[in-house]
């Protein structure tokens, strides 16, 4: 899941941001085996909502809290947030093409 | 189920018509199984759906019995929906030559349950029709649910934890 | 990077070479195109993270192939690693729609192993969370698949009753997914005060709003177009696909496990099941829609009848006890030192332990080593066996058909991939 997901984030526009929503995708939860990755590990999370599932509340809550970030500091876009300029995937032409 | 005397009579009645087929018969907490050779569950299944009545197929499932020798074992749960009788047929197969006959061309339910077998234990099923990973990614090494496979995950840090493991969160 | 490389290799051992073939064989030479379309993984039609590669010629499905995985997390690994009583709360992460079932299947089975006699009490209790729970998966299968076909209403007014229901789960075991109310042995808890009230209540309430349901869509001239005499399958190939439930039940065939092998006490209350004649998506529909109400019948009866007594086994060595015990008794310290610590150890052997769950039949099989920590568990999950009907489903009709097909076959990612 995480290169679709990766793949997701970065064809989105900016500004974005990310939710990381359930146990599973901020600390990979009672399981924390072979098959899960974190989210943090390959894209910034903004907002880590907690639960296994998490209580609608809790998302309600993490979507309120998304939105006074955003309030808060409009322009910062992700990238300069977290340090990662530098970091876009770059899909290589294939060796040999004309033009490469 | 079949009672213990059933499970005798189908166990002799397969043995005779399949030699060699049956090495053992388990009856344990009313339920009924037979443990066949590896090579023979093909003829063992069909004969069990043609002249026994166990007409579905609801399970197949993957065990390894590290540290215990042959290590994989196949599991097939045969039903009879008429009498309400399960039958378990359980083979056992090495390390070394983990390939059996797969038994998706008579019972097509068995597809994906094969490619899971596959994937998670790494048993190979001669004549499947598409035999690929199906849970893991197919570029993935090993077989997760072998014993000795490790369980995997890491210790989670937390943003509080900077401190002590500083860079990770950036 | 070079993620999109990959991406293409992983696709290239699909191959629609032979498929191609036998429809240019029909159309007497390479006249008819074939277009690959990928659903998913992320589609609002898929319900989970399912990704579809579909074969169309024209909008007739020819061919497709499901790719699942993408929400594996590794389940049955994770319980070899833990203690029985600790692989409950993992087990039921399964199928997050029936969580009630993934503990039941799990906790039979190792009481099977144990020889463990549950009192009455708590199998009736069983029965009335297990058919709450079969209402609620009922209902968010109902909300979303009436969405899938348009009718946006009905998700809220299902959702609606599904907090009813989520709002007695909450009061019986604090928690509203994932309640880790079954035990081995029983149950963990016996219902609080109120808990009958509430119940009533709902009792009273759900017939009625069944029949608002089908008001809204049985004769919906909308729904009948799109699931009338679509995709039928007959009840043979069915059971070779090894598809069990409603969708064998749709099709004539009327095999319930809570009927034909009744575990937890089932052969204590009246109950139909409905069976469809035809097997297309609206007998699929129709025997979902009527075993909503079946199920609030043998809720109904399970309260009526609840027997009093203890709602957990007094096997000390299985379950815990009681948190009064503790500060009088050494011996309860003891045993609940043993559990919490170590666990129970379980006879070896291997046992499969099949149940009906929303979606068919729901086995789970356990190998004890004669350790605290199984050697294997493995849950048949009917998710991932009926998937593999979708392709004889739909094969050779339009790709509307499709989705209305796969909201009908109701599958749950997280029960397929585990």
């Amino acid at each position: 899941m995480a290169p679709v997901v990766r793949r997701i984030y970065d064809q989105m526009l900016e500004p974005k941001w990310a939710i990381a929503m359930g146990a599973c995708s901020s600390s990979m939860g009672i399981f924390n085996n072979y098959a899960i990755v974190p989210a943090d590990k390959f894209m910034p999370v903004d907002v880590h909502v907690p639960g296994c599932p998490p209580r609608p509340e809790a998302l309600m809550h993490g979507i309120l809290k998304l939105r006074k970030m955003i309030q808060d500091d409009p322009d910062l876009s992700w990238r300069e947030r977290y340090g990662a300029v530098g970091t876009e995937e770059v899909i290589e032409a294939p060796a040999g093409s004309a033009g490469a | 189920m079949p009672d213990q005397v059933g499970l005798e009579l189908i166990a002799a009645a397969l043995g005779e018509a399949i030699p060699g087929s049956v090495l053992d018969t388990e009856y344990f907490r009313g339920q009924a199984s037979l443990q066949v050779a590896p090579s023979a569950v093909r003829p063992v299944l069909a004969a069990l759906r043609e002249s026994h009545g166990y007409r579905a197929l609801m399970s197949v499932h993957g065990v390894d019995y590290y540290p215990h020798e042959p290590r994989l074992g196949v599991h097939y749960q045969l039903l009879d929906m008429f009498r309400v009788d399960r039958i378990a047929v359980k083979l056992r197969v090495t390390l070394d030559a983990p390939s059996i006959e797969s038994v998706t061309p008579d019972w097509p339910t068995a597809n994906h349950q094969e490619r899971e077998v596959y994937d998670m234990f790494g048993v190979e099923f001669e004549g499947h029709p598409d035999l690929r990973r199906i849970l893991m990614p197919e570029d993935y090494e090993g077989h997760p649910q072998r014993r000795d496979f490790p369980l995997g995950g890491e210790p989670v840090l937390f943003t509080h934890n900077d401190a002590t493991s500083p860079g990770w969160t950036r | 990077m070079s993620t999109r490389a990959d991406y293409r290799r992983m696709e290239d051992s699909i191959t629609l070479a032979p498929l191609e073939e036998q429809v240019a064989a029909q159309r007497g030479g390479p006249t008819a195109e074939l277009l690959t379309l990928n659903i998913g993984p992320h589609h609002p039609a898929t319900h989970g993270v399912l990704r579809l590669l579909v074969t169309l010629e024209g909008e007739v499905v020819r061919d497709i192939k499901p790719i699942i995985g993408y929400v594996h997390t590794g389940i049955e690994k994770t319980a070899e690693d833990k203690a029985y009583w600790k692989v409950i709360p993992v087990v039921e992460r399964m199928d997050y729609l029936s969580y009630y079932f993934n503990a039941m299947a799990f906790c039979g089975a190792v009481e099977t192993l144990l020889e463990c006699e549950v009192p009455k009490r708590a199998q009736y209790l069983r029965v009335i969370h297990l058919e709450l729970n079969r209402i609620m998966s009922h209902l968010v299968w109902l909300g979303t698949s009436a969405l899938d076909l348009g009718a946006m209403s009905m998700f809220w007014y299902c959702f609606r009753e599904r907090e009813m229901i989520l709002d007695l789960f909450e009061q019986s075991s604090g928690q509203r997914m994932h309640t880790r109310y079954f035990q081995v042995g029983g149950v963990i808890e016996d219902i609080p005060l109120g808990f009958e009230a509430k119940l009533r209540e709902f009792i009273a309430i759900m017939p009625t709003r069944v029949d608002q349901y089908n008001d809204l869509l049985k004769r919906n001239e909308i729904l009948l177009q799109r699931l009338r005499n679509t995709c039928t399958l007959d009840e043979e190939s069915l059971l070779g696909l090894g598809v069990t439930g409603p969708l064998l039940r749709a099709a004539g065939n009327p095999w319930d496990l809570r009927k034909a092998a009744p575990y937890s006490s089932y052969e204590d209350f009246q109950f139909k099941i409905p069976v469809g004649t035809v097997g297309d998506n609206y007998d699929r529909y129709a025997v979902r829609v009527a075993e909503m109400k079946e199920s609030v019948k043998i809720v109904e009866q399970a309260l009526d009848g609840l027997p009093e007594g203890p709602h957990i086994t007094a096997d000390r060595k299985i379950a815990l006890p009681p948190r009064h015990e503790l500060a009088t008794s050494m011996e309860a310290l003891i045993h609940h030192f043993k559990l919490v610590t170590e666990g129970f150890r379980v006879p070896p052997g291997e046992v499969y332990y099949p149940i009906e769950s929303p979606r068919g039949e729901l086995g789970c099989f356990v190998r004890s080593d004669g350790s605290a920590k199984p050697a294997r568990v493995h849950m048949r999950d009917p998710s991932f066996v009926n998937l593999q009907a979708t392709a004889a489903m739909t094969r050779g009709s339009y790709i509307a058909d499709l989705i209305a097909t796969l909201a009908m076959l109701d599958p749950i990612l997280g029960g397929i991939d585990r």
